[in-house]
């Protein structure tokens, strides 16, 4: 058996992962973060007389330290297998994989360890996202002025 | 040939370490359970340099034997460097060979230790491997809590440390051995390791068969490492496909340790999978006589999988015969 029929005979013995119903679940657990987020949003709006800008800045500041807690205490990974995208598409994904990472690392030093190591899965989407705000805020600039 | 056939070697003792899931799976009653990741240690890593310790002493404790009664010691494991065994040997004033083969680091140290000790009268070989969940996962794959989410073909690196005593005496006979060679299908994918080692678990098994002049059936279990249930229906159509070769007689240390509840994907993995299995589960059925081990290993490194390289394998294999 050569390599090729050996890859198509892997591809056949290979389970199809669910992506319908993966995506079904991770709709719903996004959809309620974001329902449970707007009815805070609504709340500092309304009750504490905020604006639009500081109150959604304060949902994501809650929901980084609700994400970073929950990862601390061990229970997200756990959630995140079973709500899928839907944990980790919001701001709680991105939390998640800084505190995990600066969990691993804290028993090798705080500038060996934990410093190097603290955005080693969040840092891809710090760099690509700047970057990708930078062209888009041209493109904003050429179309919109 | 790349066999060798041994005259006086015999596994004479063992003793097994079982992490806090696999001691929950369908094996109970190791030698010892754990009940946490950190065994009283600070890291995990310390934590598994512990476990080795611990089945050093215990194996030395229970056959009235001091470190000087070993002449050999040969440990192995999934950390870089293989750093868990060399931490571990460093307490004990032991000769000391570190093996590395990924999942089939066991097998190759038994049929080191065998050819170490065969012929010569009163030496002793150690054979110690360990794996542990979080270690492999924070060097393998995602930092520990990160949830990252895995496809079904994914295997679950299994906790715990089995050590082997090899002499000169015993009831179970290390009766032959076969050296793998390297084996490459041009997979890429580090989640689906079950498919990178079965050609490599075959080809090891035929080449069992050539040299020894057998035939499956003149074993009563093959018992491969951790080729999983993807893997395992691979290596058996790999098989029969490319050497004509079809079995009944195949068992998978993967999928014998976890219950399905305990949600491990394709099943467990790691060096120590196999001697779990081995010692805790086919040896005290009391069911087989003559066994065939398989060890399985994707020599895979992170660097390696990221720079797209296809992922090599090994397996080696040792045949066992259980003396009544």
């Amino acid at each position: 058996m050569n390599q090729d029929e050996y890859q198509k005979l892997v591809k056949q013995f290979t389970p199809k992962e669910r992506k319908f119903k993966n995506a079904v679940v991770s709709f719903l657990v996004g959809g309620c973060i974001g329902f449970v987020g707007q009815i805070f949003v609504t709340i500092l709006t309304e009750n504490y007389h905020l604006g639009m800008i500081e109150a959604s800045s304060w949902l994501c500041l809650f929901l980084i330290l609700f994400a970073s807690v929950l990862t601390a205490l061990g229970f997200f990974d756990t959630w995140v297998t079973k709500g899928k995208a839907g944990f980790i598409i919001p701001t709680t994904g991105f939390a998640h994989s800084i505190t995990s990472a600066a969990l691993d690392y804290k028993k090798e030093g705080l500038i060996t360890g934990l410093g190097s190591n603290f955005f080693k899965l969040a840092g891809s989407v710090i760099l690509y996202g700047i970057i990708s705000a930078f062209f888009f805020a041209v493109l904003g600039v050429i179309f919109y002025g | 040939m790349d066999s060798i056939k041994f005259n006086h070697a015999y596994l004479q003792d063992a003793f097994s370490i079982a992490g806090p899931l696999e001691k929950e799976g369908k094996i109970r009653d190791f030698d010892l359970e754990l009940d946490d990741y950190y065994y009283h240690e600070k890291t995990f890593e310390l934590a598994e340099v512990k476990m080795q310790r611990v089945v050093i002493e215990q194996l030395l404790m229970k056959n009235h034997l001091i470190e000087k009664d070993i002449h050999y010691l040969i440990g192995g494991d999934l950390s870089n460097q293989i750093s868990v065994s060399s931490y571990a040997a460093r307490y004990y004033k032991i000769p000391f060979l570190g093996v590395y083969s990924a999942c089939a680091c066991f097998v190759e140290a038994v049929l080191l230790g065998a050819k170490l000790v065969d012929g010569r009268s009163k030496k002793r070989a150690l054979v110690v491997t360990s794996s542990h969940n979080l270690n492999a996962e924070k060097q393998f794959r995602f930092p520990i809590e990160y949830g990252a989410l895995k496809p079904k073909t994914t295997t679950f690196t299994a906790t715990g440390c089995v050590g082997a005593l090899i002499c000169q005496e015993g009831k179970i006979r290390i009766e032959g051995a076969t050296i793998g060679k390297v084996v490459d299908m041009g997979i890429q994918d580090a989640t689906n390791m079950g498919a990178v080692m079965a050609p490599a678990a075959a080809s090891v098994l035929y080449q069992h068969l050539q040299d020894f002049k057998r035939n499956v059936d003149d074993y009563d279990l093959i018992l491969t490492g951790d080729l999983g249930s993807v893997g395992s229906a691979l290596f058996r159509e790999y098989l029969k496909r490319t050497y004509h070769i079809s079995m009944m007689n195949h068992m998978d240390a993967a999928t014998e340790i976890y219950k399905t509840e305990q949600d491990t994907y394709a099943g467990a993995s790691g060096p120590v999978a196999l001697p779990l299995v081995l010692f805790n589960l086919v040896l005290k059925s009391h069911r087989y006589q003559k066994i065939l081990i398989i060890g399985t290993g994707s020599l895979h490194s992170p660097t390696f999988v990221n720079q797209k390289e296809s992922i090599p394998a090994i397996s080696h294999a040792v045949s066992l015969e259980v003396l009544s």
